[in-house]
């Protein structure tokens, strides 16, 4: 039907009108769908008490934009990546810096913290993904033991090791997904089916352990297998860009912050989306997302310069978090859950409990 | 991604109401007082239904419904669903084959089935379940193995039964399937005619789903320390990190809560480097530690570097899969088949099928077991429950934040003797190093009890 011409009485305008029309009526039913959705479930359970996070840390050290971070499994120390280019670790607990390293790029979209501890990985507008071993030798230059291990055609906007030091996912701007061996380099397996930018992705918690989801500015969040670089399942339902996707703990659905504003719980079994996290109030687009160790609570960053904290099965709002000057750009919660760091444009990170 | 359409008015419609009607009178007329009398393991139909004052012939009549639709069954002629007005035997179908509850029957369900009937049998399968057959491991054939797996599994499980309870069984399944798989040539009894989208279908598939997640968010949120606190406190919030002491890798005795947690799934218990261990211990003493053992060295050739996967592989081989190996693991001859002929030009994913069955035997028959044993019961008895402490009070006595060591510090393969290599861990708490409680100058209106 989209490929014939107009019909008699038909102009632009009216298809238009007619398929926003149409648009509004899925709207509506969809809307009536979540009226026998998992809030419903949910009904018969407590509501969330009163709510009280305060910023416990303070960060202050880069000297431009916070772009990303990641936790260390020790469950106190981080890593953090700026627009200047500088990725320092932090001992966020005591907040001290403990190593800095200069990138030869500005815009360090992603960084990463080793499972073992003992390096990192980030990357950004050089298009690549580089690993650095953490020397404690103060006078070593850390950037001299520098490992190029992945390469694009476009910026790097996230990496993640995967259950060892040895491989590193990454995804990029140039809408594809890449497994590589940190040791040689080698691409083992790469993954092709985004439309546009991919700007996230995230392992899958699962006991097989071959399963991630990414999420891109083709609207798309993907589901892929490690092994075969097939892509096994596909949810197409954000209105606008995808920035952050994250698996909920059991690894049997995701949550994506998007451009539209909304965060949205996607169901892996089920197949679709379960849940909207969304309000009238809130306009400016989500960049970060994560839960809380038992998945109840979802931390969502936005542009808007604050944090929501959701009701995951009530898909109401908590609390909203003020603080950040400027841009939330990342929420990542601590191994352990106790807490939770935010980086935000404003040049800071805080650590929130 | 489907989208369905509510009824015009708005109404949800339930599917089938019919089964609702015929699910009460089956209730009822197994009903000890007023119901069927029934004998042993058997049924005679006599009389049918017991309250209503119907026709004989009506009443056979809603009787065939009852075995068209699979909530009586014949056992004579076990493929003829028809209720005989003669003193032939039939029996109630258990709940849990109800169309209600099983229905739509899942193509996985009727893979795994068929390949039972093919083990069992041999290959010998009937002309149409054979087709079935074919074309089902056509069809998904990218989960044929656990198809397979999951087959054996349930036959293994089955031959442990007593006799009677297996015969019932297989016939309450073969009745099930007859019913929704009906052989060609038989009239589909349960063919309902066009899909029609309703919302309900939707529920009935999802509620499950959305269960599960209220019932993982409410076992976890004592574990949450945003949602609950945590004992003796939230470092973050006290300055104080005896949590973090107390739930070390290498702490003598764990708390409460993290051996509660090994309870919830496998996957948790072999996250927990200590867990992981208690687990070894108790394989050890049930004389099936290898097959750990063989779990990790599948994982370290997984996850390790390219460059060494050959030498690693070759290792495994050794220990693990050549015959009169020392440690020698009982994987079935055609997973045991398949992986040898990999190995032959081994890669990453070379040892998937024979780690994945030996995880699955682990999770399904050691991992239970270990929860009910006395090893698991007495550290559960003795582990600790912290007692809570409060922030201070008084800012001229704020704690001190001590520093700890850092992970790059030092990197320690934990290598056991005979046991196999384990992933790179590092065991800060090993390290005897003595740091100076960083001390930082504040500003008194700076301090974090002011913000």
């Amino acid at each position: 039907m989209a490929c014939q011409g107009l019909a008699k009485g038909e102009t632009t305008n009216t298809l238009k009108a007619e398929s926003e029309s149409l648009k509004a009526k899925l709207e509506e039913e969809r809307a009536k769908l979540h009226d026998v959705e998992l809030h419903q479930v949910a009904e018969k359970i407590d509501a969330l008490g009163q709510f009280v996070m305060k910023t416990r840390r303070t960060l202050k050290g880069h000297g431009n934009k916070v772009l990303c971070m990641d936790w260390c499994r020790d469950k106190r120390r981080i890593v953090s990546s700026s627009q200047d280019g500088k990725v320092i670790v932090w001992d966020a607990y005591t907040t001290n810096k403990e190593h800095a390293v200069t990138m030869p790029c500005t815009w360090v979209m992603a960084c990463a913290y080793a499972p073992s501890g003992c390096a990192v990985a980030c990357g950004g507008l050089d298009n690549k993904c580089s690993v650095y071993p953490l020397s404690l030798d103060k006078n070593e230059n850390l950037a001299a033991k520098k490992k190029s291990v992945a390469m694009h055609t476009n910026y790097l906007s996230s990496c993640s090791f995967t259950n060892s030091d040895m491989q590193i996912l990454t995804s990029s701007g140039d809408g594809t997904c890449a497994l590589w061996d940190v040791e040689s380099g080698q691409l083992l397996q790469s993954f092709h089916g985004h439309s546009a930018d991919v700007l996230s992705l995230d392992l899958a918690p699962s006991e097989t352990g071959n399963t991630f989801v990414s999420g891109g500015c083709d609207k798309k969040a993907n589901v892929w297998d490690m092994r075969s670089g097939q892509n096994v399942q596909s949810f197409e339902t954000h209105e606008s860009d995808i920035n952050n996707v994250k698996y909920y703990p059991s690894g049997d659905a995701f949550a994506t912050g998007s451009d539209d504003a909304t965060c949205r719980l996607y169901d892996l079994r089920a197949d679709r989306e379960v849940a909207i996290y969304s309000k009238d109030s809130i306009i400016f687009g989500a960049s970060s997302v994560d839960f809380s160790l038992s998945g109840r609570l979802l931390f969502a960053g936005y542009n808007d310069y604050t944090i929501n904290v959701w009701d995951v099965l009530k898909g109401t709002r908590v609390a909203i978090l003020f603080g950040h000057e400027n841009r939330v750009s990342t929420v990542r919660v601590s191994p352990d859950g106790t807490a939770f760091c935010s980086g935000s444009w404003d040049n800071t990170l805080r650590i929130w409990a | 991604m489907t989208i369905n359409t509510l009824s015009q008015d708005g109404v949800q419609r339930q599917q089938m109401p019919c089964l609702t009607k015929m699910e009460r009178m089956i209730i009822s007329m197994q009903d000890p007082d007023m119901g069927i009398k029934l004998r042993n393991q058997r049924l005679l139909i006599t009389v049918i239904p017991h309250k209503c004052s119907i026709s004989d012939e009506e009443a056979l009549h809603v009787g065939q419904l009852f075995v068209k639709y699979g909530y009586i069954y014949p056992l004579k002629e076990p493929r003829n669903l028809i209720l005989k007005a003669d003193d032939s035997s039939y029996r109630f179908q258990t709940p849990y084959y109800w169309m209600s509850t099983r229905w739509p029957a899942s193509e996985l369900d009727y893979a795994i089935y068929l390949a039972k009937k093919n083990i069992r049998k041999q290959g010998e399968l009937i002309e149409y379940e054979k087709e079935c057959y074919n074309a089902l491991h056509k069809r998904i054939n990218h989960t044929w193995d656990f198809v397979v797996m999951q087959a054996r599994e349930q036959l293994r499980a089955s031959k442990q039964r007593r006799k009677g309870d297996r015969i019932v069984l297989e016939c309450q399944e073969q009745a099930y399937w007859l019913v929704n798989r009906p052989p060609p040539g038989t009239q589909d009894s349960i063919d309902h005619g066009p899909e029609r989208r309703t919302t309900n279908t939707r529920v009935q598939l999802n509620s499950y789903h959305n269960h599960f997640y209220v019932k993982y968010c409410e076992q976890y949120q004592p574990h949450d320390p945003i949602m609950q606190g945590c004992l003796p406190s939230n470092p973050w919030i006290t300055d104080d990190i005896m949590f973090w002491n107390m739930n070390s890798e290498t702490v003598a005795l764990p708390t409460k809560l993290r051996v509660e947690r090994w309870s919830f799934s496998f996957m948790e218990l072999l996250n927990d480097q200590m867990g992981r261990k208690e687990f070894l211990t108790y394989l050890e003493k049930e004389f099936s530690a290898e097959n750990l053992c063989f779990w990790q060295a599948c994982e370290d050739v997984r996850h390790g570097e390219t460059a060494k996967i050959p030498e690693k592989v070759d290792e495994v081989y050794k220990q693990f899969l050549a015959p009169g190996a020392s440690r020698w693991v009982n994987i079935d001859s055609k997973t045991m088949e398949k992986t040898l002929e990999g190995l032959k030009r081994p890669h990453r994913f070379v040892l998937d099928d024979a780690q994945m069955h030996i995880y699955f035997l682990m999770k399904k028959d050691s991992y239970p077991r270990y929860l009910k044993s006395e090893l698991y019961k007495n550290l559960l008895a003795r582990a600790i429950v912290p007692q809570e402490t409060k922030k201070s009070v008084f800012p001229f006595m704020r704690r001190q934040r001590h520093s700890s060591p850092s992970p790059a510090l030092a990197t320690q393969t934990a290598e056991d003797d005979g046991k196999a290599k384990k992933t790179r861990i590092v065991t800060i708490n090993n390290i005897k190093l003595k740091l100076n409680p960083i001390r930082k100058k504040k500003r008194f209106w700076d301090s974090q009890i002011y913000k």
